[in-house]
């Protein structure tokens, strides 16, 4: 394996872990949305509101860690994503600030109208951004980008991959916030609100899970490399998402929310890390290689001692977050999202 | 001035770029200078076992979450702009500079986290780990401004690369970048600047309370803490900013010729107090003798470099960053005066509570943010037309994109949102607060209790 290789998996496990940790954390816009008027979605947007406010920075820091890696590592990717893909992205730089701020600005809003505001504010951009960032997979999958940013800025990113991209990371993010809301509504001992999320998100799991089938079919045709690599060695990733999916219904359906996370995570990361698999050893598909991409041998050194730092001091301190979130009023649980608390005023 | 081979994305590139980097910056201040002072006043309270700087640490830790969520949101925004707007840089350079970025990445990890942990702490974890919990936040802003001003500093003195006749980078040396001579520097008067925008703004909210009859020991709290801060900042800055200034006459000639506004290069040059250029010659202005050279060189005969030193197409607009300097100068050093004053009157156990120097207070407020703006102003347009001094032209690292307008027009309305939005939400934290009412709605976007009006929600006990 080549120093680049080994920045390029470091940058792609923060890939992995923005699209699991960022991908549930903008999926409970989906729910905020479609939670009700004031009165009935009102547990359920407090659920969201205490499971997102200790963790949804740090959550977010995993893109920040992606672009400067990515910039660093491989300057001339980067300046060419940037350059084809300026429209999604300037779309999701745009939604992140509205999705950030009206989370923020609604916990401390004053009136019901203006925390209306901000929570649409909130609830609509965290829908608007996953697409983005979807359509931007799918336009570097199905080779759309080309080495030297000359790609067309329109039809790079709104071809049938793209689409299907954002389409199925929108709905995957609104899977794994289901399944993370709906344990940690359990944890915290709301279990009518538990079971009002189970049927709901059952039903957007089976939608996921169509999509993905269906998506094989756009595949084909859109982006017929990474569609050969998954039908070949690939597979592996195929079959462990569909059986983790699968998995993931069925616990959801005997209430088993806790187990159902894992199961979820596991789903959903195994659909990314199989477009990383299939991509391999492209940058950007078909057009620029890891090794042709990478940037000066002594900045990947800088990158690699950056990684350890990250393990050495993030990890164990994203670890103490996220357990203590979660072991706070109710039983353990060993995962992700934060749990649910009363927040004490003052 | 129009060029014919401009990009259509230069212009919009650089207002957005301003825009957003201006907004930015501001509010980073918070990330970098707030933990510090939260952490005195809380530790007050706890060594004392003080409720009223407790419940105030409570309520700046809330501020706290507000701004750093503005914070780290609008410093996303600038990690994507980085590529929307300047894919010449960052396809060229994007190795070099970018190991500071990475380190800032980690910072801003520990920082997230960490406030995370102290926001969510509150009455949840044991008094000291609580405290404790708030160090890492700091020491990140404190990482984390280094490293960001190291790529500034970087644009102004690019080190650590080698260029080769076909104008390749080659022989990257990322360490050089990061530690590059005029970091530190450069990182002295920012984090300095943090404390005294910071300092002053906070105590100038607490000095209007307390113009307004609410002299009560939290309000005096809440602005003495902050204002000691800023006031040794402010006394320090000055230095800090003269060291930092006198390595222009050798790096930065034009930059300095442009701050100095001296047409052409003399020695034993005045200081110039006002003034403007108009067609080459300087109008409006008062020299003090010799000062100029003092200032710049540290000696009564140095050769200040003037703005002809370099080819018309190469020099920055000398009197935007005139004004702006001695902007900066003018009020740091008011600021500087006032600071000292209030640490005289704090030894002597006067009052520090008069009406005048509430009245400076109130005021301090705003001018130390149009003194950090100001001094921004001067760094970033002294360094034109350059984004990498004398290697990379702005409108050659510019974007080719034609819609930027779109995105700078959908940038400033949303900016414009987020600072109304902001303060107005702050502004009634704090009213709600005065009136001893929660800050949290009862059910946050319900009108009932949710307990007795939800038909959702029954909390039931789970069967063991």
């Amino acid at each position: 394996m080549t120093l680049a290789t080994f920045v390029a998996a470091v940058l792609f496990a923060g890939v992995l872990a923005y699209a699991i940790f960022g991908g549930a954390d903008f999926g409970t816009g989906f729910w905020d949305l479609v939670a009700g008027n004031n009165e009935r979605g009102g547990p359920q947007r407090t659920l969201i509101d205490q499971s997102l406010g200790p963790v949804w920075e740090a959550n977010h820091v995993w893109l920040v860690f992606v672009l400067v890696f990515l910039w660093t590592g491989f300057p001339r990717a980067f300046a060419a994503i940037s350059t084809t893909l300026v429209l999604p992205l300037a779309g999701a730089a745009l939604g992140i600030v509205a999705r950030g701020s009206g989370f923020a600005l609604r916990k401390f809003s004053e009136t019901l109208p203006t925390a209306r505001f901000f929570g649409a504010m909130f609830a609509l951009s965290s829908i608007v951004t996953p697409f983005f960032f979807g359509t931007v997979v799918g336009a570097i999958a199905s080779g759309r980008v080309d080495a030297d940013g000359t790609s067309d800025r329109w039809t790079s990113w709104t071809g049938p991959v793209s689409i299907l991209g954002g389409v199925l990371a929108v709905l995957t993010c609104a899977y794994l916030a289901g399944v993370f809301l709906a344990a940690d509504a359990q944890r915290t001992e709301q279990l009518a609100l538990a079971e009002h999320l189970r049927r709901r998100v059952s039903v957007v799991g089976i939608v996921t899970g169509a999509v993905v089938l269906g998506g094989a079919i756009v595949l084909r045709s859109g982006a017929s490399g990474i569609y050969q690599r998954l039908s070949g060695r690939g597979v592996v990733f195929v079959v462990l998402s569909g059986a983790a999916g699968v998995m993931s219904l069925g616990l959801l359906v005997r209430r088993r929310y806790r187990l159902a996370r894992i199961a979820t995570t596991l789903a959903a990361g195994s659909v990314v890390a199989g477009w990383g698999f299939a991509q391999y050893p492209y940058v950007l598909f078909g057009q620029v290689t890891i090794d042709n991409a990478a940037g000066a041998r002594s900045v990947l050194i800088g990158l690699t001692v950056v990684a350890v730092l990250l393990l050495v001091i993030v990890i164990p301190s994203l670890a103490w977050l996220f357990r203590l979130v979660n072991q706070h009023e109710g039983p353990r649980s060993p995962v992700v999202l934060g749990g649910a608390q009363k927040v004490d005023d003052g | 001035m129009i060029f014919a081979d401009v990009p259509p994305g230069l212009a919009p590139a650089r207002e957005q770029m301003a825009l957003s980097l201006g907004w930015h910056i501001v509010i980073a201040c918070f990330g970098v200078a707030f933990p510090a002072m939260i952490w005195v006043v809380h530790r007050h309270g706890i060594r004392n076992d003080d409720p009223v700087a407790l419940g105030l640490a409570k309520r700046w830790s809330k501020v706290a979450a507000v701004l750093f969520a503005l914070g780290a949101v609008s410093g996303t925004v600038l990690s994507f702009e980085m590529g929307l707007m300047w894919p010449g840089l960052m396809g060229r350079f994007g190795d070099v500079l970018g190991l500071p970025f990475a380190v800032e990445g980690l910072a801003f990890f520990v920082e997230a986290i960490f406030l995370g942990i102290y926001l969510f702490g509150w009455g949840r974890l044991p008094a000291r780990t609580h405290l404790r919990s708030l160090l890492p936040v700091a020491a990140a802003g404190v990482v984390g401004a280094y490293s960001v001003v190291a790529v500034n500093a970087w644009m102004n003195n690019p080190t650590g690369f080698t260029l080769d006749s076909a104008g390749n980078v080659t022989n990257v040396r990322p360490m050089r970048v990061l530690f590059n001579r005029m970091a530190v520097l450069q990182f002295a008067h920012m984090w300095v600047g943090a404390f005294m925008l910071v300092g002053f703004v906070v105590a100038s909210v607490y000095a209007v309370g307390i113009r307004r009859g609410r002299s009560d020991t939290h309000h005096r709290l809440g602005f003495i803490v902050p204002f000691a801060f800023a006031s040794v900042a402010a006394i320090a800055q000055p230095f800090i900013g003269h060291v930092t200034g006198s390595r222009l006459a050798k790096d930065q000639p034009s930059k300095l010729a442009a701050i100095e506004l001296a047409p052409t290069s003399r020695a034993n040059a005045p200081l110039l107090i006002g003034g403007v250029l108009v067609d080459g010659n300087v109008r409006f202005g008062i020299d003090i003798p010799r000062l100029g050279s003092v200032v710049a060189t540290n000696s009564l005969h140095g050769t200040v470099p003037g703005i002809d030193g370099d080819a018309p197409a190469d020099r920055p607009n000398a009197n935007v960053v005139h004004l702006a300097f001695q902007t900066m100068v003018g009020l740091g050093t008011a600021l500087a005066a006032f600071g000292m004053s209030f640490l005289v009157r704090w030894r002597r156990d006067r009052d520090l509570f008069g009406r005048w120097a509430m009245r400076g207070a109130v005021a301090a407020g705003p001018a130390a943010v149009v003194a950090l703006e100001a001094g921004w102003i001067t760094s970033e347009v002294g360094r034109q037309p350059w984004i990498v001094f004398r290697i990379l032209r702005v409108r050659d690292a510019a974007s080719t994109a034609s819609g930027l307008w779109w995105s700078f027009a959908a940038m400033t309305i949303v900016y414009g949102a987020m600072t109304f939005f902001g303060i107005q939400v702050l502004r009634s934290m704090a009213r709600r607060w005065r009136e001893g009412s929660s800050i949290d709605l009862p059910t946050p976007y319900g009108p009932r209790d949710p307990q007795r009006s939800d038909n959702v929600t029954a909390r039931v006990k789970v069967k063991p």
